[in-house]
């Protein structure tokens, strides 16, 4: 109990916050903050097995969300049967012809020994089977892309309830972190650092640009839901008793029926807002608490030992007949496996994809603060960062304009510099970021939750 | 005739555009090759570092503007950058004291300083916008072309006109000066030698008498000037966007690792070996066909072989396929 005090003190402190916040700002404002803390805490628990317990360093966080959430889009969207019926074969053929191609390349990697000859063969069948491609696939393209553009004009997805997509999202980055693992991991680490956040750019500018998959910058809203619609709760009768009963205290003190009335209908909005909020904060929270169980056993069973030391010293490992390459790969497919999930669950709460919003800011580095602020290797640790780095980076600005008000209080309120001041505080949250992490680099490298093994 | 059109054609659309490109990514990729070949760590400020010298750049092109001082034909900014340069060589030192050497004492991982590079990115960039701004801007004044494509159509009497922007001149030329100084200095005088001994083997030029202290200082120094010309030179020649300039980053690590990263000639070219590979895949040679192909062999299609949405995904394919064939980079060997 002793060892684990500082945990719980921090979590209770952080709980704290998020309650004032329900206080002093609203509920509905501390509800959104907590669900994104959620979805923080399982990008930053799939970071973290590869960072801390691996050593791998995966700038390319972006790429796996962006994939959860196209298999958010893919899964949960209706097929489109124009589309389909005007270009589906096409595609379809394409896909075989990429295949095709891949399985080329592989008898190739397979068949001959390595050398020159073989090198310039494959650029051959990449280069040829992309001209191929192009050509085959542009007609197609373009026809499911006239279908209603305004509305459609991309293939859709199978119409299946969105909440399988988290799974299919981890299958889908888990998919391509086979494949980049593959190409990448024998890179030193910095190396593996760019290479990997290059990589995600590409994927970005493929999402962005195959409008016949994702409709791409034109982005796909209104998604289904796994939670009620605010609209349909406001006029079901159990939860306008509900909010009744839970208001019963105020509402009693109003005498008149009109205006009482009017109140009701006021706390059934707000009422059907948190009860749609709560909804994915209960979904949300089952995700966290099953990875929270499977990484803590994976930490403390033989294979995490086994990661641990790979980790600290790598030749060493390898000489006690740990396969490193493989175990490297598996950590990292399963680390972006788990972004992958967190991807299809922003999605899935936004109700909407817009491949324009995914920037390396926000989904790469702002993650890696949180891994590194809360403290790598310990996955309480790294939960606590999303949560600690989600709440600054939102409250940030009310914090930044109180701060500015406060310091420039002996100026006029038309003074340039306050006007500028006050302006400028959307970006006091880059400020602040920057400053955290040094500041936690520098005075406490493992961050406030430090990585701590205990031999059971 | 048709011949001569062609190539006029690519000159215009394709060498100067590439050129320019090319030149801007080079001084950005000489800068990180420097960082990381002397202080042996992938900076991640770089963009960020170089929209802070333009925005330094900016704020004395505004300050001389309005007291009345330019320069005539070339724009003001030119007159700008060496006030920019001495602020920007302050805060650059001013970081690594307090930031980075800490890290180089206590010898730790690469890895934590490239994290560390991160910290320092998210201050600069907050900085930048809390001073100027995140929009867009321009500051070029001046005599914008050099020669317009009508006056040339004019002069030759050909179809197709070939514009050469004056900062595209400036740009060019001024990389050329700056770089060639760049490796005199390298390899001709003292310090410069002792720094090239330095990023070969620390141990080895300790154990010799060169002061640490000294080459942290003047690289910081010699990247202070880079990121600010680099920087600059972009935003005259397109515009200046705290965000471009962060994006911008990923095409000059592209460069620096294709060149062979720690070698600063190899990142020079593979400034252009970027630029040109992203400008060559994605333009559409339709007309070029036109020019040089007999009228009845004319293609329909705009032959382009990847659209222009793809053009950061060229550089980092090519990045890729260095990276798993040549990890060292197109032009071998660890020399500073």
């Amino acid at each position: 109990m002793r060892k684990n005090l500082n945990v719980i003190a921090a979590y209770s402190i952080m709980m704290g916050l998020i309650i004032l916040v329900g206080i002093f700002q609203s509920w509905n404002i501390a509800l959104s903050i907590f669900n994104l803390c959620l979805i923080s805490a399982v990008m930053t628990m799939g970071a973290n097995i590869q960072w801390g317990y691996a050593g791998l360093i995966n700038f390319g966080i972006m790429g796996y969300t962006a994939l959860g959430g196209l298999a958010a889009v893919l899964i949960s969207v209706n097929p489109v049967q124009e589309a389909w019926s005007a270009g589906g074969l096409n595609i379809l053929f394409s896909l075989l012809l990429i295949v095709g191609m891949v399985l080329a390349v592989r008898y190739v990697l397979k068949k001959y020994e390595k050398s020159k000859k073989r090198t310039y063969i494959i650029a051959t069948i990449i280069i040829l089977g992309i001209i191929i491609i192009r050509f085959v696939s542009e007609p197609g393209i373009e026809a499911i892309e006239e279908v209603d553009p305004a509305k459609t004009g991309f293939l859709g997805g199978f119409g299946l309830p969105i909440i399988f997509s988290w799974i299919v999202g981890a299958l889908f980055a888990g998919g391509l972190a086979f494949v980049i693992g593959k190409v990448a991991l024998g890179l030193r680490a910095d190396y593996l650092a760019i290479a990997t956040l290059l990589i995600s750019e590409i994927v970005i500018a493929i999402i962005k640009h195959e409008d016949w998959l994702t409709r791409g910058v034109k982005n796909v809203i209104g998604l289904k839901r796994p939670a009620p619609y605010e609209v349909n709760l406001q006029q079901t009768d159990w939860f306008i008793n509900l909010v009744e009963k839970f208001n019963s205290g105020k509402l009693s003190l109003i005498s008149d029926f009109t205006e009482r009335q009017a109140t009701l209908n006021q706390f059934v909005i707000e009422g059907s807002s948190i009860f749609v909020k709560l909804c994915y904060t209960g979904l949300f929270l089952v995700v966290v608490i099953i990875l929270l169980i499977l990484t803590q056993k994976a930490l403390y069973s033989p294979w995490g030992r086994m990661m641990r030391a790979i980790r600290d010293n790598e030749e060493a490992a390898n000489a006690m007949g740990k396969n490193v390459v493989k175990q490297h790969l598996l950590i990292f497919v399963l680390g972006s496996a788990i972004v992958g999930i967190a991807g299809a669950m922003l999605v899935t709460q936004d109700g909407l994809f817009t491949p324009g919003s995914y920037r390396p800011m926000r989904y790469t580095f702002l993650i890696w603060v949180m891994v590194i602020v809360g403290g790598s290797g310990n996955n309480f640790g790294a939960i606590l960062g999303g949560f600690v780095v989600w709440f600054l980076w939102i409250e940030s600005a009310p914090i930044g304009l109180y701060l500015v008000n406060l310091t420039t209080s002996g100026l006029d309120d038309t003074h340039f510099l306050k006007v500028h001041l006050i302006e400028s505080v959307p970006y006091f949250r880059f400020l602040m970021m920057g400053i955290g992490l040094l500041l936690i680099m520098r005075y406490r490298p493992k961050g406030i939750l430090p990585e701590r093994i205990e031999i059971k | 005739m048709d011949l001569l059109n062609a190539i006029i054609l690519l000159l215009n659309y394709i060498f100067v555009p590439a050129l320019t490109y090319g030149s801007q990514l080079a001084l950005g990729a000489i800068f990180v090759t420097l960082i990381y070949g002397i202080l042996r760590f992938a900076n991640f400020a770089t963009g960020d570092m170089m929209s802070f010298g333009t925005m330094f750049t900016i704020l004395f092109t505004w300050y001389f503007q309005s007291i009345g001082i330019s320069l005539g034909v070339l724009p003001t900014a030119l007159l700008a950058i060496p006030f920019a340069v001495i602020l920007m060589i302050g805060y650059m030192l001013l970081i690594d004291k307090f930031v980075f050497k800490y890290y180089r004492i206590n010898k730790s991982p690469p890895v934590q300083l490239a994290m560390v590079s991160i910290g320092v990115m998210f201050v600069t960039q907050a900085v930048v916008r809390i001073i100027i701004g995140p929009s867009d801007r321009r500051f070029f004044d001046g005599e914008k072309f050099l020669i317009r494509a009508g006056e040339f159509k004019d002069m030759t009497g050909l179809n197709e006109g070939l514009a050469i922007k004056s900062t595209q001149v400036i740009t060019i030329f001024v990389t050329v000066i700056l770089v060639s100084t760049l490796f005199w200095f390298l390899n001709k005088t003292k310090t410069g030698k002792s720094m090239r001994a330095y990023s070969d083997n620390e141990d080895l030029a300790l154990l010799s008498g060169i002061d640490p202290k000294k080459i942290v200082m003047v690289t910081w120094i010699i990247a202070g000037i880079l990121a600010t010309i680099g920087g600059a030179l972009y935003g005259l020649d397109k515009s200046f966007k705290p965000f471009t300039y962060f994006n911008n980053m990923l095409p000059i690590f592209a460069a620096a690792i294709v060149g062979g990263i720690g070698n600063p000639f190899g990142a020079f070219l593979g400034g252009y070996v970027i630029a040109f590979s992203e400008i060559l895949l994605t333009y559409a040679y339709k007309k070029f066909f036109m020019y040089v192909l007999p009228e009845s062999m004319e293609p329909d299609s705009l032959v382009q072989l990847l659209s222009t949405d793809y053009k950061f995904a060229v550089s980092f394919s090519i990045l890729v396929i260095v990276l798993l064939y040549r990890p060292s980079g197109i032009f071998k060997g660890k020399v500073l």
